[in-house]
């Protein structure tokens, strides 16, 4: 067992950040660890920015995440992903769901959303390795657009040791009762992405 | 056996252990969640009252017919609730009284950042703070001990990041059910009845007992010393304990559960063992003054600063410049181009939005109020210029009406915030000759904090059915002859309305009503684009809807994210935005 891993979720109000942390920190528990979780928002209504800190380790004492020490940043949204440089580190693994939610100054003409490229070398300027997730697409296929996250969590499993039938398990359990098959096939789908 | 759960969650379990029978509170962010998972426990009565001070006053009515009851509300909520507050210390609670009070370091969804540690100090009170879920379900029970040991009401004081970070907790053996058969009502008028003459003797009552309980601070369990090797000694409670565990881990550590009254002998003990007594508190200098006033140099508002929420690494950063732990290396620095903000704004399809559209067109300056509606200040739509607190627009706008102002003006109140403190204010405007015009923005539930029931909704808590009072026939109870519902789709009817009544020289009153989409969970599909039609005025991305996205030659919507209102397509001055048929 690893002493510890530090977990940074980035993504938009509505994108299913909380679950998809929520299946984190249970795998976490029932492989033996010490959890914690804290979702940092504010008054976002479903269209704000939200992050998710997961912390495994022996013993977790803050429930936050220290800058520079993020083991994944798991981003669900690409602008999203751009903000946290500063919690990332050589070791870093960013996730990054290619999906693309225009804030309202990008709508108005008055910001830029920036491109794959710089978000890429925003990140790798703290070291972090970009790995890019095809989610939001993934999700489509499967039906249903709200699937991303668990893609992505899927994607997330192939970087860890614990067995894919505690992950699958959580997920069947956490998740409502008619979109089990569904949800289990969107961790799967993750798990593919990164096979190739 | 064990579970992850959020500190509210741990909160209404450590209730339900506790054999609390009546929980009474006002949703506020970030404590609601602790009435609700506590209402769903066998045996629980919990009820949201319009107020903070209502369910105050529940709360003390139980304990003193014998109970244990609850009362939860947000750190500016016990402002509203003060009153009895400062009260209920002197009479005692004869049952066992709790108040769970969280504040909001760094304002995550608050309009002020306040140390309601003062409040204990204030209205003489106990107040206990856990540091984690864990914690905050162990604290219930000693809180309901102490309540009863000393016939005082205990304040529990979480914060933001305690009441909303998850953790692991221990399951317990399901508490034998306490049945406690109807009393009489104690009748003691000497202590329950505060005319001056009795608060006179009440009031050394409250000092002894303070007494009292400075001494069980020595000796609770909750506040114990951490030995630790190294120099360095701190002292603190509640989450900031975690931050420092992080960064002194070598330190000795006085952990405090109890914050007020505080431990004169564990504080001056601590002191003795350590060449240098370090506080590390959130937001004001409260447990640091104490120290001081014990003749103790330390360290505390001089290395961390006293506004917003810690975290380990902002703890690490200042300890490190003041040479308390080693200097940490700077991460290296990244370039990082200036990125588009992503401010909070109404939920897609929100009923709001086409009032608050409505308003900047007709470039109404509004008073506003504390809901999700305050989001109508944001851009785009920018239509909210003043917000106090919970029920001051209505206050407010009558006062910019009587400095006689240039413009249109209108107040802008929730439902759930004009039952909890709208109606006064309401009386006043009218009973004072004020021509104001008031908007309730009605989505039927009180939404800001998740969809609680309120007076207005015909059902309560535990889902019982009940009368549901109708604000456009309270307004014409009270005086008000010009009052209309509208549905917010419907937009030139809206604005219609709008401009009749700010234009209008008599008080008036708008109930702006259609419920919260997210409540009722209403989706239809989300409308398209004819881009040979649309000529990219921008009119519909003026709305600020965020599925709405400029692309190239036009706009697009985003069918994830939208729930088809329909809003956008009555904006749009082509016609080009299509609601499917």
């Amino acid at each position: 067992m690893k002493n510890k891993y530090d977990f940074l979720f980035a993504g938009v109000g509505g994108q299913g950040t909380i679950l998809a942390s929520d299946i984190l920190s249970e795998v976490g528990m029932r492989s033996g660890y010490d959890v914690k979780k804290s979702e940092v928002h504010g008054m976002s209504q479903r269209g704000g920015a939200v992050e998710s800190h997961v912390r495994w380790g022996e013993k977790v004492y803050s429930p936050l995440i220290e800058e520079g020490n993020t083991d994944f940043l798991l981003a669900f949204e690409m602008l999203e992903a751009a903000r946290w440089p500063h919690f990332t580190a050589a070791n870093t693994v960013a996730l990054i769901n290619r999906h693309q939610i225009f804030p309202p100054s990008v709508n108005l003409g008055q910001a830029k959303y920036p491109e794959e490229n710089e978000i890429e070398s925003i990140l790798a300027g703290a070291g972090a390795k970009v790995v890019w997730v095809d989610g939001a697409a993934k999700a489509l296929e499967l039906g249903n657009a709200a699937l991303g996250g668990v893609v992505l969590i899927g994607a997330l499993s192939t970087y860890l040791d614990e067995p894919v039938e505690v992950w699958e398990k959580t997920i069947v359990e956490l998740v409502p009762a008619k979109f089990k098959e569904l949800n289990v096939q969107a961790f799967r789908a993750g798990r593919e992405l990164m096979q190739k | 056996m064990k579970k992850i759960m959020s500190g509210n969650e741990a909160l209404a379990y450590g209730a339900y252990l506790a054999g609390i029978k009546v929980g009474a509170g006002y949703p506020g962010t970030p404590s609601t969640e602790v009435l609700e998972n506590y209402s769903r426990y066998p045996g629980a009565y919990a009820e949201w009252s319009p107020n903070e001070k209502v369910a105050m006053d529940v709360g003390i009515g139980a304990a003193l017919g014998g109970k244990r009851a609850m009362v939860t509300m947000k750190h500016v909520g016990l402002n509203v609730a003060a009153d009895s507050l400062f009260t209920v210390s002197y009479t005692g609670t004869n049952g066992a009284l709790i108040i769970i009070n969280s504040d909001d370091p760094s304002m995550h969804s608050s309009q002020n950042e306040q140390d309601n540690r003062h409040y204990a100090r204030a209205s003489k009170v106990v107040m206990l703070e856990p540091a984690d879920s864990e914690e905050a379900k162990r604290f219930v029970k000693v809180a309901v001990e102490i309540s009863e040991t000393f016939d005082t009401p205990v304040i529990l004081r979480t914060t933001t990041r305690l009441s909303h970070s998850r953790c692991i907790v221990a399951l317990e053996d399901e508490p034998a059910d306490i049945v406690v058969e109807p009393a009489a009502y104690e009748r003691n008028a000497s202590k329950y009845v505060m005319v001056p003459m009795n608060a006179r003797q009440r009031r050394l009552v409250v000092e002894e007992r303070l007494k009292k309980l400075a001494e069980y601070a020595e000796t609770t369990p909750i506040n114990f010393i951490e030995p630790g090797g190294g120099d360095i000694g701190v002292i603190a409670a509640g989450v900031s304990y975690q931050y420092a565990k992080e960064v002194f881990p070598e330190a000795t550590f006085l952990k405090l559960g109890m914050v007020y009254p505080l431990p004169k002998q564990l504080i001056r003990d601590l002191a003795g063992r350590v060449k240098q007594v370090v506080v590390v508190e959130e937001l004001d200098p409260f447990i640091e003054e104490h120290v001081r006033l014990l003749g103790i140099p330390v360290k505390g508002r001089e290395v961390f600063p006293g506004i917003a929420e810690f975290s380990q690494g902002r703890v690490r950063k200042h300890a490190a410049a003041a040479g308390l732990v080693p200097k940490v290396a700077d991460p290296p620095a990244v370039q990082t181009p200036q990125l588009p903000v992503r401010p909070p704004m109404l939920c897609p399809g929100c009923a709001h939005r086409p009032v608050f559209y409505a308003l900047q067109r007709l470039r109404v300056a509004v008073m506003g109020d504390i809901g999700c509606y305050t989001l109508g200040a944001a851009p785009p739509l920018g239509s909210m210029h003043s917000c106090i607190c919970m029920g001051a627009s209505i206050g407010n706008v009558h006062g910019v009406d009587r400095a006689k102002v240039k413009d249109r003006t209108a107040a802008v109140i929730g439902d759930s915030t004009f039952f909890h403190s709208g109606i006064a204010p309401l009386i006043n405007l009218i009973s004072n000759g004020g021509n104001s015009t008031v908007i309730v923005v009605d989505n039927r539930i009180t939404a800001m904090t998740g969809h609680q029931p309120h007076p207005g909704t015909g059902w309560t808590l535990m889902g019982k059915e009940v009368p549901n009072v109708s604000i456009d026939a309270l307004a014409r109870a009270v005086g008000f002859k010009k009052v209309d519902v509208i549905n917010p789709y419907d937009f030139k009817l809206v604005l219609d309305t709008i401009r009749d009544h700010t234009s209008s020289d008599e008080p008036s009153l708008i109930v702006s009503q259609y419920p919260c989409v997210l409540n009722i969970r209403e989706k239809k599909p989300a409308p398209t684009v004819d881009l040979d039609a649309c000529n990219e005025c921008g009119t519909c991305l003026r709305i600020g809807c965020s599925p709405m996205t400029k692309v190239d030659g036009g706009v697009a919507i985003d069918p994830a994210l939208c729930i088809g209102c329909g809003f956008c397509a009555s904006v749009c001055p082509q016609s080009a935005i299509k609601v499917p048929s």
